[in-house]
């Protein structure tokens, strides 16, 4: 290869870089820059940034978001690892009807998931009437619109990154490793503990950054499954645009929101191989 | 104390990934059930079994119009998500500039960022130019969310096709463009079909970006669902979400069957 073609390789990377500047980059920029920089005057950012994130609904929004996000976090990551480990471990049928479980739900579309846990779990939901019937509640439990749909919700939705990014990971263990352990005179669990955890604990870390990550922007699942008092801080964005239709407010809120998410991305990066990310 | 968890252990971890796998399954699997029901509520199991949702679905004329949006859109953010996306994982794989990990970084942060603040951006953007309900325009958003699952695909595929091949044929005296057309991307088909179904699947199941840019004419499938779940849990909604959900199981096995086929493995 000469030099020429290979310094034009990079050439094709533009179509891309287009549709990802065009596209993405310039209307978030043109966004902020107009809503915060523009419209306003300049002077007035600082003391707006001040006011916003002084506000009431703005804190409760962003504790409500840290709390849901962390245990949707701690949830994925307890139901999450038996299932990765199970794969790891596991060939032929039994691993392809486990994975076929945790793929499907991935690649269906979040509005009919989320769609799906309403109807379950609605006053009137699946959940109820069975329950009902077999008489173990008298009356309908409270099973939607409050935070226990929401973590329910979530936690569906994003198990799959949780499960495919730990199976990487304890798949990469080289299984001779635990053997010895084994053969040793380690029990199952003490093998878990001082080889498996160890040897995963970066798959551990990077499921549990990129579940966090996609669930402090989590929009669909809280607006349809929470209830009045549960306003996570992509809600309160949406909100401030469509009702109150107050664009300033929108993009304080949105670069807080940003900004926790690029915080935790680049975290996420320096311990992930993106290349790898999502068990691609 | 070692022996005594080792036996108990055993039966714990399948029960457990079995129950689990069902709770992953089960809610989709009953809203599809439920799809067919003959009454009015959504009751489990169904009173009697009918079509008259799926009738009540397709016969709509707004229902088929979403229908049509959502394919449209799906198509061209297809369509242009894997045109991009291949020479970009091409330039990644076969490439020698610097900052490669910083691209990739880049390039993800579409699914990273949320999507509400890239709708709301692409809202203000699209709403000073007069593109909000273009179906074109918005097909072209749902290709850059797109992009980054497009990448992946392709990033790992590409990996696995020898250099050696387009070697040969560029020291025969093909051209770069004519060696990637006729080498790479028949070597890269399987990827590249995947990659196309998953782009595709993408923005047939996008909702948030859709919600800020459609308009009444072309609203897709998803945003359909999401105005009339504020209405009512009518059972339409279930018919709808199955047939979405057919949609995904039929790309996913078209997908699985092109692999086994090409004996490739991602």
């Amino acid at each position: 290869m000469s030099a020429g073609a290979r310094g034009r390789t990079g050439l094709l990377l533009v179509p891309a870089a287009l549709m990802f500047v065009v596209l993405f980059l310039l209307p978030m920029l043109w966004f902020f820059v107009r809503t915060l920089l523009i419209e306003v005057p300049p002077s007035s950012v600082p003391g707006l940034f001040a006011q916003v994130l002084a506000s009431r609904p703005m804190q409760v929004a962003m504790l409500t978001t840290l709390w849901i996000s962390v245990l949707v976090t701690a949830v994925a990551l307890l139901l999450g690892y038996p299932i990765a480990f199970y794969l790891a471990t596991r060939r032929g049928l039994r691993f392809s009807m486990v994975m076929f479980c945790i793929v499907v739900p991935y690649f269906t579309s979040v509005i009919v998931r989320t769609y799906s846990w309403m109807v379950l779990l609605g006053r009137n939901g699946v959940v109820n009437q069975v329950l009902m019937e077999t008489g173990l509640i008298a009356r309908p439990l409270p099973l939607l619109y409050n935070s226990f749909g929401i973590v329910v919700g979530m936690v569906y939705v994003l198990l799959p990154y949780m499960v495919l990014t730990l199976y990487a990971a304890i798949k990469a263990i080289d299984p001779s490793l635990p053997r010895a352990a084994r053969a040793l005179g380690g029990g199952r669990f003490y093998v878990f503990r001082r080889v498996y955890l160890p040897l995963s604990w970066h798959g551990v870390v990077s499921g549990s950054l990129i579940v966090l990550i996609l669930g402090i922007g989590f929009f669909i699942t809280p607006a349809l499954m929470g209830g009045s008092g549960d306003v996570m801080v992509a809600m309160l964005v949406e909100r401030s645009v469509e009702i109150m239709l107050d664009w300033q407010t929108a993009a304080v809120m949105s670069l807080v929101l940003l900004a926790a998410t690029l915080m935790l991305y680049a975290l996420y990066s320096r311990v992930t191989d993106l290349r790898r990310m999502m068990g691609a | 104390m070692r022996p005594i968890l080792s036996s108990a252990l055993p039966g714990v971890l399948p029960s457990f990934v079995a129950v689990l796998c069902l709770v992953m399954v089960l809610p989709v699997a009953i809203v599809a059930v439920l799809a067919f029901s003959g009454g009015t509520f959504l009751r489990f199991p169904p009173p009697s079994w009918s079509l008259r949702w799926f009738a009540a679905f397709f016969g709509d004329p707004r229902w088929r119009a979403s229908l049509w949006s959502s394919l449209e859109i799906g198509g061209i953010a297809c369509v242009a998500a894997t045109f991009a996306g291949f020479l970009a994982a091409y330039a990644l794989v076969r490439g020698t500039f610097r900052g490669k990990q910083l691209v990739l970084s880049l390039g993800l942060l579409p699914i990273i960022a949320p999507t509400i603040i890239t709708s709301i951006a692409l809202y203000y953007a699209s709403a000073r130019l007069g593109l909000v309900g273009n179906i074109v325009w918005i097909g072209l958003c749902h290709a850059v969310l797109a992009l980054p699952v497009v990448l992946l695909i392709l990033l790992s595929t590409l990996q696995g096709v020898d250099p050696q091949l387009e070697r040969a044929a560029l020291s025969l005296g093909s051209s770069r463009a004519r060696t990637m057309w006729t080498v790479t991307v028949p070597l890269a088909l399987p990827g590249i079909v995947s990659a196309a179904l998953f782009a595709f699947l993408a923005s047939f199941d996008e909702l948030v970006v859709a919600l800020f840019l459609t308009d009444v004419r072309t609203q897709t499938l998803p945003v359909r669902i999401w105005n009339s779940l504020h209405l009512e849990v009518e059972p339409t909604i279930a018919a709808v979400s199955a047939f979405l959900v057919a949609v995904t199981a039929t790309v996913l096995a078209i997908d699985a069957l092109l692999r086994h086929r090409g004996g490739t493995e991602a």
